[in-house]
């Protein structure tokens, strides 16, 4: 069975927005391995990204490529979960972020890897590899900081306490994903001696284009270069 | 004046298809030098049809590898400069890449090369718990990073001869 165009549009705006957000961690870093290590994730979530929108596009069949759809759609025509679009206040946020999307994504790419549209299973097939290492490294960040010193570990809970409300819109499509999820989620925050936040307020909308004001400064700065000089190319 | 021989026309196009794939897999990676494409396991194919329209199929390292773009005007460069024009490059996902595509003549070139070659992910050789520093063999190494200077490396370093080295990490 063929995917739709909002779902594809779901799963590469994720990607898209959680690599804008890494990317605005380069040159920020606490170390500079980290510099790379977080420009490394964002580039494997933008190639994510553009094979998704890429596809997208071609279903949707209104001569739409992969720049259109990054560049020229306005924030009520972005699909992407809340929870990637939330701004990084604190480096403890995310890392936090990318441990609940890593999470999600691998799960979700594995499931779609063996799904029914051939040319989706291509695309998780690929990206799923990349997800483990995007996991293994926020639960790394996650357990030296949570079993780390009074400061990093109260940071790294309030990162936790921050973002848990939004991680349950990733779940609306695929509920049963979730158990899954939580019980590798749940495995990292106990290691890292962290306290899994009760679930209560869900904040939701992202998949129908209701966003944060957070995502209108992400595209503005994402978007310009292209609105002001349509088509250029380097 | 000579009239061309009947047949020029079709014995013009008619190339040898061993040859092209040869100038194709001798293209080499742009961020790992000592390797063609063919020793990195990302060109899948080399097809010449009737009409001499050469089709290469390629696939990516890592999904948003930015050598790609270069790997595919290297192609049309090194064919170009062969005499061939009318190429058509296909970019093929699945089944996806793996470290385990990099053959035993590539692995050989990045050790000597000071590039640690990765473990098998698959098959009958079991996944090494570490990882062999490419200059003094030493087995008493640490990752200090799954991400390093490319995309498919990681950033080790050895306790023995306490260099640093890059890995080409397991995918």
């Amino acid at each position: 069975m063929t995917a739709s165009v909002d779902r594809l549009l779901a799963l590469g705006d994720d990607a898209l927005v959680t690599a804008q957000r890494l990317g605005q961690w380069c040159t920020r870093s606490p170390e500079m391995e980290e510099d790379v290590a977080l420009a490394n994730i964002a580039l494997d979530q933008l190639g994510a990204a553009r094979l998704l929108l890429t596809y997208a596009g071609a279903l949707e069949g209104a001569g739409r490529d992969e720049d259109a759809l990054a560049y020229l759609r306005t924030d009520r025509e972005f699909r992407n979960a809340l929870l990637v679009e939330l701004p990084d206040r604190d480096f403890a946020v995310m890392i936090a972020k990318l441990l609940f999307v890593s999470a999600y994504q691998r799960l979700l790419y594995e499931r779609l890897a063996g799904g029914g549209d051939e040319r989706l299973a291509g695309i998780a097939a690929k990206t799923v590899k990349e997800s483990a290492y995007h996991l293994e490294h926020a639960a790394l960040w996650t357990l030296r900081l949570g079993d780390g010193t009074d400061t990093s570990h109260r940071r790294m809970q309030a990162g936790i306490d921050e973002v848990w409300p939004y991680t349950h819109e990733l779940f609306e499509s695929e509920p049963d994903l979730r158990g899954d999820w939580l019980s590798t989620v749940e495995d990292v925050l106990a290691r890292a001696t962290l306290a899994r936040p009760a679930d209560g307020w869900a904040p939701t909308g992202g998949r129908d284009g209701r966003h944060t004001e957070e995502l209108s400064y992400l595209l503005a700065e994402m978007q310009v270069l292209h609105r002001a000089h349509p088509g250029a190319r380097w | 004046m000579v009239s061309a021989p009947r047949g020029t026309a079709a014995s013009a196009v008619r190339v040898d298809a061993a040859a092209v794939r040869d100038v194709v897999a001798a293209v080499v990676d742009p961020e790992l030098v000592v390797l063609t494409i063919d020793d990195l396991g990302v060109l899948r194919s080399v097809d010449v049809d009737a009409g001499g329209r050469v089709t290469v199929t390629i696939t990516p390292t890592y999904s948003g590898c930015p050598a790609m773009d270069v790997i595919r005007a290297d192609i049309r460069g090194a064919l170009a400069a062969a005499g061939y024009r009318d190429v058509d490059i296909v970019t093929q996902l699945a089944p996806a890449w793996s470290t385990d595509l990099i053959t035993e003549s590539g692995r050989t070139k990045l050790a000597s090369a000071g590039i640690a070659p990765p473990a098998r992910v698959t098959g009958p050789v079991p996944v090494a718990l570490s990882v062999r520093c490419p200059r003094c063999g030493s087995l008493d190494t640490e990752r200090l990073s799954a991400f390093g200077s490319t995309a498919c490396k990681a950033l080790w370093r050895c306790r023995g001869c306490r260099e640093p080295f890059d890995q080409v990490k397991p995918l």
